[in-house]
């Protein structure tokens, strides 16, 4: 007895908008490549239903300078090459890697605030280092992140690198600096569907084109609210699908930096045995919650550990087909 | 697919004889509809009737239970494409496979670790479901063997994997007295396996390489009079395994074809991948993406409670906002004379503001006020985390037995109670915190008690 199935295909009138990160000599920019991102018509990987055009990119995350919070598995993971942000940039892109998500510190090593020119120094470091697209995220204050954001977009300007985080209260600014040299927006809201929707239109009402910007819902680690990401990013992904303009963007999130803060992957010593082996669980925690985002609509993951990265870019080269 | 009140009237007597309890058969059939009345409060309905209200009623995916009363697997009866369009309901089974080519020894210390494996994850412990024994050899004594000592070993469910069907005989008759999954029946075997499955009223497994030559075989052991069937598309790796799990779970929920693949998957991550890396992101897909067991083919503790924790998250039930018990909690042993900061139960707000005191090292009381699980501004807005509910949790907790100063920090995001609270808690101070637990840290930096 054969059984003709028909595959469940279903119709999505909607589709994520394609941006572009990175521009190149003849786009105005420095970059060797520029990434693709977005236009996806169907959910993570379902070739069978329509062409998947781009896969999830990786970005990894460095630091202006040797960080003191991070835990010490990524300290002895890149070790020398975190003095220096441009050997630091170099070790990355030799992961082969689609990005580089450079954070300003609040302060230097000293305790002294990082000053708009050190920051200006620091990203001209990167841009001269890497030929990769460049991501940059203040160190997370209002004010100095428009002090400092504001800079880097002159410093970079034709680069089309990425400012973050661009929220409800500092959009305007952030979005006119990167209007005004060419850049793209990283808009962080708190995973929820309303408010994401809501700061893409804000940031579209002041003028920046759709096309320059990308939805960050903002993720929680594995075993710590993972789920309210995986389902905030879920719906906004099928409310793109089904159409609504103000959700397609494309959605960065950032699993290494809630993955890494936690004690499962940033502690070896004093936990339970049944935690097993501190690198498997930290290297395990990276990955498991990078891979639920990537399979709830994660365009790009932005990851720490080397180990982590060769993984997750092992697993999107399997999964990701262009279809058809 | 579930009845209307009016398709399931259609199916009733139309006496309207009350003698189901309610005044006419429509409005029985509309508390039918409802869930509020069962089908069997109506003595006169025909079997016909009986039958097509059942079929109709039963879920779109078959509740599948192996194992025996005290340890038991259950899967499947799963309604969702989404877990945020309601819940996704029985986390799917973690097993980890032995095979009967491997040193007797090691498999039995291996049973051991699985059986014995437990890791607290938010107070609850988490354990791997059970283990899987598959014949490599082919031979029947060697199988037995091999299924009675991993059965020596482990209390937990079992499945048993073998082609040939006197090799399932053998070990069958190794695990009586408790129900195993019986992996599984193929286009060459199905009729023997069948039986065996009918024989010891256990579950079996269809294998295929395909949707299509699956739904075959579910067919005839269906027909055969099997019940319970878990399916194997034989999709491996994570492209064909997303594509054939999502393809089945649509089908299934729409009772297509002909409800012959409405039962749970089993998956078995770590067949051509290349070690525990790559098996730990395809189960964490599998997780995620609609298997109803999975198999495993490493066990490390590391890899074990991270999937565990994955699975409790996103079998997490959305529509119940998940909180943590109201009260004090110690962080990195505090003392009298460190810092103590209140925030409310809702979970996520919980293990942000707990995580980022964790992160710092630095000892604090950090005091859960009891918010019905609402976040800090929900909370406030519906006056379950205001002025008045901040100094009752001050006063009532105890907190002022523990700490030697009185200097309470609130979030940020609810700075504009300081003035209120201060004259609610006469003798503390109230210190505005940070509106995001991400500022938490550099906050504590600047303590002085």
């Amino acid at each position: 007895m054969a059984v003709a199935l028909e595959l469940p295909k279903k119709k999505w009138i909607g589709q994520v908008r394609e941006v572009v990160l990175g521009a190149t000599e003849a786009e105005g920019g420095t970059r060797s490549t520029t990434v693709t991102v977005g236009g996806e018509n169907t959910l993570p990987f379902l070739d069978f239903e329509a062409p998947v055009p781009n896969p999830p990119r990786i970005a990894v995350e460095i630091v202006d300078r040797k960080p003191n919070d991070w835990s010490p598995m990524l300290i002895s993971a890149w070790g020398s090459a975190m003095d220096d942000p441009a050997d630091w940039a170099k070790a990355v892109e030799e992961l082969g890697v689609d990005s580089v998500l450079l954070r300003i510190s609040l302060t230097d090593s000293g305790g002294n605030e990082t000053t708009a020119d050190k920051a200006r120094a620091s990203v001209r470091k990167v841009l001269d280092a890497t030929g990769l697209p460049v991501i940059v995220f203040g160190p997370g204050q209002m004010d100095k992140d428009i002090e400092i954001l504001v800079a880097v977009a002159e410093e970079a300007a034709g680069e089309r690198i990425v400012l973050g985080v661009c929220d409800d209260k500092n959009y305007k600014t952030i979005v006119a600096a990167a209007m005004a040299h060419g850049h793209l927006v990283d808009a962080r809201t708190a995973m929820d569907v309303n408010l994401a929707k809501q700061l893409n239109i804000l940031i579209s009402d002041v003028g920046l084109a759709l096309d320059r910007v990308l939805m960050d819902p903002t993720t929680a680690a594995l075993g710590y609210g993972v789920e309210y990401g995986y389902s905030a990013m879920e719906r906004l992904r099928l409310a793109a699908l089904q159409g609504d303009k103000m959700t397609q963007q494309p959605m960065l999130v950032t699993p290494g930096e809630e993955a890494w803060r936690m004690k499962e992957a940033k502690v070896g010593e004093d936990v339970p045995s049944s935690w097993g082996d501190w690198e498997q669980r930290a290297i395990a925690w990276e990955t498991l919650t990078a891979t639920a985002l990537i399979h709830s609509g994660a365009d790009i993951v932005v990851l720490r550990h080397p180990e982590s990265v060769r993984r997750v870019k092992s697993v999107i080269s399997k999964l990701w087909k262009k279809g058809e | 697919m579930a009845l209307t009140g009016l398709e399931i009237y259609k199916l009733l007597p139309k006496t309207n004889c009350k003698d189901c309890g309610f005044p006419t058969c429509l409005a029985f059939a509309m508390k039918l509809a409802a869930k509020q009345a069962e089908l069997a409060a109506c003595p006169h309905v025909s079997d016909e009737a009986k039958a097509a209200l059942e079929s109709a009623a039963a879920p779109p995916i078959r509740l599948i239970i192996f194992g025996d009363t005290d340890q038991k697997i259950q899967v499947g009866n799963e309604t969702e494409l989404y877990r945020h369009d309601k819940s996704f309901f029985h986390m799917p089974g973690l097993l980890v496979r032995v095979q009967d080519d491997q040193p007797l020894d090691e498999v039995e210390q291996l049973v051991s670790q699985v059986d014995g494996y437990s890791v607290d994850y938010v107070g609850q412990p988490l354990n791997l479901d059970g283990i899987a024994v598959q014949s490599v050899s082919g031979d029947p004594v060697t199988f037995a063997k091999y299924a009675a000592a991993v059965r020596g070993k482990t209390k937990r469910p079992l499945i048993l994997m073998a082609d040939d069907p006197a090799v399932m005989k053998a070990g069958l008759a190794e695990v009586a007295g408790t129900t195993p999954l019986i992996y599984a029946a193929n286009k060459d075997n199905w009729e023997t396996m069948a039986a065996l499955a009918k024989e010891h009223k256990a579950p079996l497994a269809v294998a295929a390489e395909g949707l299509e030559p699956l739904v075959e075989i579910v067919a005839q052991v269906r027909a055969a009079g099997v019940e319970d069937i878990v399916l194997d598309p034989g999709a491996r790796g994570s492209h064909d395994s997303l594509n054939a799990l999502t393809q089945i779970r649509r089908l299934a929920l729409e009772a297509k074809p002909d409800r012959l693949l409405g039962y749970p998957v089993i998956a078995f991550p770590g067949q051509d991948s290349e070690g525990t890396a790559e098996e730990s992101m395809l189960a964490a897909q599998q997780i995620a993406k609609y298997a109803g067991l999975l198999v495993l083919d490493h066990f490390d503790p590391a890899v074990a409670y991270a999937l565990l924790a994955l699975r409790q998250n996103i079998y997490t039930d959305p529509r119940q906002p998940v909180q943590v018990t109201p009260g004090i909690y110690d962080i990195n042993e505090p003392g009298p004379n460190d810092q103590l900061l209140i925030t409310t139960n809702f979970s996520i707000t919980y293990f942000s503001v707990a995580n980022e005191v964790q992160a710092t090292g630095m000892p604090a009381w950090l005091l859960i006020a009891d918010s019905e699980g609402l976040s800090v501004l929900t909370g406030w807005a519906a006056g379950k985390f205001d002025a008045d509910k901040i100094a009752t949790t001050v006063k009532s907790s105890g907190i002022a037995d523990k700490i030697g100063h009185r200097k309470l920090v609130i979030p940020g995001a609810v700075a504009v109670l300081s003035g209120e609270l201060e004259d609610e808690l006469p003798g503390w101070e109230i210190m505005v915190g940070p509106r995001e637990a991400v500022d938490i840290p550099n906050f504590m930096k600047l303590w002085k008690s």
